[in-house]
């Protein structure tokens, strides 16, 4: 157990699954993220279901923030050793000649996603825990909807959530197909399966910025 | 044609290593690489000065010794070619080509371009095998039935030359698609069966243990492989290991 745990191959499927599982994550909350645009009884009505259903709370929710830590920590600690495998570097290295910059700069836009869920973990989680929690403040399935269009007024924090989504896109870009490489899925359905994934890594960021734009471009006006 | 070389000079494993400028010229477009090399070496001598030290052996692309990062890629700006197969008419009068060793803590230098590819030869001796009877009643290998498709990919997975490109070109310095390549030749074809699930353990433990870098799929290694091993190689490594953890 203790040779799988440590061997190269183990530690890629962990990042692959990790991985798969934050994409398919990500058409979730892209789903209830678009109805606060078509439907905003529908989004309060979801957004109460998830911020109170117990199953939801204790139990996907752990699961969730266990996905990201291990997804990041396990990538880190690939970074750091494969920095290991390669102390002295080229004098002249030519990257760009056999692999895409998605490919060769995934812990750029990953650790970029990653500084964006501070920010929006402390834009939603955090204030809905003081709500909840700290403030013990009674249960209103009305409120999401406004809180939700009030975070997109300020412009700086618009334009930081369009770049995240944009180096989000870069980052799905080679890791969702890459992920089904590194659990030993390469067959004739790879081509197929390479275009898919590289259709949802442009129309999901794409679709979360058109939410964000379209909360700052009609503000609720009081 | 008049070159301008910046070349890594390293006086043995323990020295600090450094570029080196030199100039050199009458170089044909038809020379290969190598016997650039070779006229730098002859200048070199002449004036008094140490010449620089490569790997090669076959000069046809066959061995695999030669090695060299030139210009920031493996063997050159060419595709599917050793740097013994790379001709000079690949670059322009004037040019600075730069060359260096490949570059890879597993792969330590030992002097100048020539770096140690041993790590090679343990992954390929902790499973790169299949253990037959040779001692006089050898049975003949085309006893056995193999299919034409799996024969194929063998016959590809086994062109591998060992050659490190994969492990130069690779930005984690990943020995991946070398080790792929060599459980694949043998996990396609029902000879490689036997061993099949102490060899996937044993070469992907022994390709750890040597300080090679993890895959991260950029594909790299593929496109600067002299004899094109695909990334399929990689995934059936991968499949044929959790196999091999499943069975315990």
């Amino acid at each position: 157990m203790s040779a799988l745990i440590s061997s190269s191959i183990a530690r890629k499927v962990v990042m692959a699954l990790s991985g798969l599982f934050l994409v398919l994550f990500l058409a979730q909350h892209f789903t209830i993220n678009l109805t606060s645009v078509i439907a905003p009884d529908t989004f309060n009505e979801w957004s109460h279901f998830m911020g109170y259903n117990p199953l939801v709370q204790y139990l996907l929710q752990p699961i969730l923030i266990a996905g990201i830590i291990v997804h990041f920590v396990m990538g880190i600690a690939l970074e750091i050793q494969n920095n290991r495998a390669r102390k002295i570097g080229y004098v002249k290295y030519n990257g760009s000649a056999n692999a895409p910059w998605t490919s060769r700069n995934m812990i750029i836009t990953g650790l970029v996603v990653l500084a964006f869920l501070g920010l929006h973990m402390y834009d939603f989680w955090v204030h809905e825990m003081a709500y909840k929690y700290v403030e013990a403040s009674p249960e209103d399935p009305t409120r999401y909807y406004a809180e939700t269009v009030e975070k997109f007024e300020p412009i700086w924090r618009t334009v930081i959530y369009v770049i995240a989504f944009i180096l989000l896109a870069m980052h799905l870009w080679h890791g969702f197909s890459s992920s089904f490489q590194s659990m030993g899925w390469n067959n004739k359905y790879s081509a197929g399966l390479q275009t898919f994934t590289k259709i949802y890594a442009i129309a999901i960021p794409a679709g979360f910025i058109f939410i964000a734009l379209y909360h700052h471009f009609n503000p609720i006006t009081h | 044609m008049n070159l301008k070389l910046k070349v890594w000079r390293q006086n043995d494993a323990h020295a600090k290593g450094k570029m080196v400028d030199y100039s050199i010229s009458g170089i044909e477009g038809d020379m290969s690489f190598l016997e650039m090399l070779d006229i730098l070496n002859e200048n070199l001598i002449n004036e008094g000065k140490e010449p620089v030290e490569f790997d090669h052996d076959c000069r046809e692309g066959i061995c695999g010794s030669c090695s060299l990062q030139i210009n920031g890629e493996p063997h050159g700006p060419d595709r599917f070619i050793t740097t013994c197969q790379l001709h000079m008419r690949k670059f322009k009068d004037g040019d600075t080509i730069v060359i260096e060793p490949f570059r890879a803590t597993a792969f330590p230098v030992i002097k100048d371009l020539v770096v140690d590819r041993t790590a090679f030869d343990r992954i390929q001796q902790a499973g790169g095998y299949i253990s037959v009877n040779t001692s006089g009643n050898t049975v003949d290998a085309n006893a056995i039935p193999v299919q034409k498709e799996a024969a194929d990919e063998a016959m590809d997975s086994a062109t591998c030359i060992g050659c490190g490109a994969c492990v130069a070109a690779c930005k984690n310095a990943s020995a991946m698609l070398f080790t792929s390549a060599k459980v694949s030749q043998f996990a396609l074809l029902p000879q490689g069966q036997v061993e099949a699930t102490e060899r996937v353990k044993n070469m992907v433990r022994q390709m750890d243990l040597e300080g090679f870098g993890n895959c991260t799929n950029t594909g790299a290694c593929e496109v600067e492989c002299p004899k094109g091993i695909s990334l399929e190689n990689i995934a059936r490594m991968n499949r044929e290991y959790l196999k091999a953890q499943a069975k315990g």
